[in-house]
């Protein structure tokens, strides 16, 4: 704990230290518009966003803020309707569907809501998949190594239904960080979890961030998710409304989350989750 | 992505889903294998009946009377012995090399308070040696009973299993009664063609001197002071002078008969070659309307094999998502599609050809006589139309799962 709150001291203030770190995402001007028969929807309205390596980023935004847009066109699974897109120094907004997919299998690590693993398919069947996609050789080896990560070495050969939400969601994890990506994105990865389990994955993805430097970027709606990440963009109606360093990310397992009867209490107080309002602005 | 890794992740993926593919092979499993077993049935029919038409005796042309076809003429002049033997004389017909005559009457057969009804032949000695069938016991009518108006019979085995019990039994020498007389039976046709011929049954037949059916069993004396013939069995010389001995009969009986225009001609001459020809036409169709039912049946098979498919991919748009998500490109995901569907139609189509196969067995006891094979060209013809529908009705959904966008396929629910 003190040495993560030292860390974060050294890293969180200002800029001097962290632009000598490598650029991950590099977002520059983005739009998106979609043509819903005769009406035209702006989700986005010019974007822009920088991470870094080694950041934990949670998006945050009411529905219809357009954070699922975001989200879809960092995870390369869509393209901006105009715009600049560099994912690690590379601008992927103007690539061919096959290109995207190339860069999806390398570049990215996802990690979604209801887990998406395959059904009656091993844990490490289902780790190995981005790995045959890159054609990869000793692919079994590298899965087994990533679900040893996430604490699943015993349970390599479970299927999805022999396993709990949380151990569920662990393997899916392992399978996001097994082709070492530039980033994980992760979409409400707690958000089919009971608070136990949330926790349980919550702390995976602190240390993974903590000890091994990964760049995560969590998008939520959840405020006390968003609390234990470093950084916390804000978009309401297609635009960043604001972008701000979290000044005491919680961490998971230390703090008990309040009670639903206590965070109405502190909403009533207008204090969100007992915290300082000015860490949301 | 090799193509190896394309086939175990089809293979994983179909074993995943097992009830699924098992009844979606169903389909081209029943298709394949009603090509390959109706396909043999129908070839069966075919060659039976071939086989059948090649007893009658090759080289060999049937007269008989008939109503004309067209114009005024209404009467029938029947044919006669003396027309027959005209027609056996080298200056009239130098074509025809012999001519036997037959006289059909009707006639009911007992030996020992069995009775048989038939129409018993009265035959010339030639006969025998005309058609092309011999007496497997004692001999044939000969010249001498025809000379004698004898009573004397030959049986076919039908008849002598009808009479005596059994088939192989010796009935030479023994008595029997026809229309209350008393006839010798003096031999025993050879057994012909096959027992449930499509011409009836050829071994259910009784000869006797055509001088005694003409004479002692009813008048058959015409006008012209012959004796009437219901058909001339006439020979020609070989094959090729088939035709010249039709020419020829057909010119000397129209003279005879006083017929001048096509069509009024009272006989009908058949050719053992013309018979085959249309039966072989019409078992010919019989095969192909088989075969039509059969690919009818494949062609559902392939169009099931889409529908499953198409529900396939819809079923596992997520799954499609993942895969796109994690790095499959929508080539990798068509392949994988397409091979599944290829796969599944491929085991159909294996299975089918065993199914045909059984169903060809299955025939061969039913039917003791039908001689099944199921040819390699129809198991290829299956196999290939198999990985075609495979291919043709994995295609759509296959292209549909590839071009999913892994945003829509991935928020699926």
């Amino acid at each position: 704990m003190v040495r993560l709150l030292s860390r974060l001291k050294t890293e969180m203030p200002e800029d001097s230290a962290t632009s000598q770190r490598r650029v991950v995402i590099d977002i520059r001007g983005i739009t998106k518009m979609y043509r819903m028969g005769e009406v035209e929807v702006h989700a986005l309205r010019g974007v822009d966003l920088k991470i870094e390596e080694g950041e934990f980023v949670a998006i945050m935004g009411p529905s219809g803020s357009g954070k699922s847009t975001l989200m879809n066109i960092l995870g390369a699974l869509d393209q901006p309707t105009s715009g600049a897109y560099l994912l690690d120094g590379v601008d992927v907004s103007k690539m061919r569907e096959s290109e995207l997919a190339r860069i999806r299998n390398q570049k990215i690590g996802f990690v979604f809501q209801n887990f998406n693993l395959l059904k009656r398919t091993t844990a490490l069947r289902q780790v190995e998949l981005p790995l045959i996609y890159a054609g990869t050789s000793s692919r079994s080896k590298r899965a087994k190594a990533a679900l040893e990560s996430v604490g699943l070495g015993s349970r390599l050969d479970h299927l999805p239904s022999e396993l709990s939400g949380g151990q569920q969601q662990r393997v899916a994890i392992a399978r996001a960080l097994v082709t070492e990506p530039a980033m994980i994105l992760a979409d409400e990865p707690t958000g089919n979890l009971d608070s136990r389990s949330g926790t349980e994955v919550m702390q995976i993805f602190q240390s993974l961030n903590r000890d091994q430097g990964k760049t995560i970027i969590f998008v939520t709606h959840d405020p006390w998710i968003a609390r234990h990440t470093q950084r916390v963009v804000m978009l309401r109606d297609g635009v960043v409304v604001s972008d701000s360093p979290v000044r005491k990310p919680l961490i998971a397992g230390q703090d008990e989350r309040p009670s639903e009867a206590d965070e109405m209490q502190s909403v009533l107080n207008s204090a969100y989750y007992g915290g300082d309002p000015s860490e949301y602005n | 992505m090799n193509v190896f890794e394309a086939i175990r992740i089809a293979i994983t993926g179909l074993v995943t889903n097992r009830l699924r593919a098992l009844l979606t092979t169903l389909g081209i499993v029943i298709g394949v294998g009603a090509v390959v077993g109706l396909s043999s049935l129908g070839r069966g029919v075919e060659s039976f009946i071939a086989s059948e038409f090649q007893a009658l005796g090759s080289n060999v042309l049937f007269v008989f009377s008939s109503a004309p076809t067209s114009g005024t003429r209404t009467t029938i002049q029947p044919l006669t012995t003396s027309e027959g033997e005209a027609l056996a004389s080298p200056t009239v017909a130098p074509a025809i090399r012999a001519v036997a005559m037959e006289t059909v009457v009707p006639a009911a057969l007992a030996f020992s308070g069995r009775i048989v009804e038939l129409g018993v032949s009265g035959v010339t000695a030639n006969y025998s040696e005309v058609r092309d069938w011999t007496v497997q016991l004692g001999a044939f009518i000969s010249e001498d009973e025809i000379a004698a108006t004898s009573r004397t019979i030959v049986l076919g085995t039908t008849v002598v299993e009808k009479l005596f019990g059994d088939r192989s039994a010796d009935p030479v020498g023994q008595q029997i009664r026809l229309n209350d007389r008393v006839f010798t039976v003096v031999g025993v046709m050879q057994e012909q063609g096959a027992g449930i011929g499509a011409l009836g049954d050829q071994n259910e037949v009784a000869f006797i001197p055509i001088s005694t059916a003409q004479t002692r069993l009813g008048n058959a004396r015409t006008r012209d002071g012959g004796y009437r013939v219901d058909v001339l069995h006439i020979a020609a010389w070989d094959e090729a002078s088939m035709d010249d001995a039709t020419l020829q009969i057909e010119s000397y009986l129209s003279d005879a008969h006083n017929i001048t225009f096509q069509g009024e001609q009272d006989f009908t001459i058949i050719n053992q070659k013309d018979l085959l020809n249309s039966l072989g036409q019409v078992t010919g169709i019989l095969t192909i309307f088989l075969s039509m039912i059969a690919g009818i049946s494949l062609l559902v098979g392939g169009i099931g094999i889409m529908n499953i498919m198409l529900v396939s991919v819809t079923e596992r748009t997520r799954e499609i998502g993942l895969r796109k998500a994690v790095g499959a490109r929508g080539a990798d995901i068509l392949l994988q599609f397409l091979i599944e569907s290829i796969l599944l139609s491929l085991v159909g189509g294996t299975i089918g050809v065993a199914l045909g196969w059984v169903i060809t067995i299955i025939g061969q006891v039913l039917v003791a006589n039908l001689e099944l094979t199921i040819t390699s060209d129809a198991i290829m013809l299956a196999v290939g139309v198999s990985s075609f529908i495979g291919i043709f009705f994995g295609m759509y959904p296959a292209s549909r799962a590839a071009r999913m966008r892994p945003i829509d396929a991935l928020r699926f629910e």
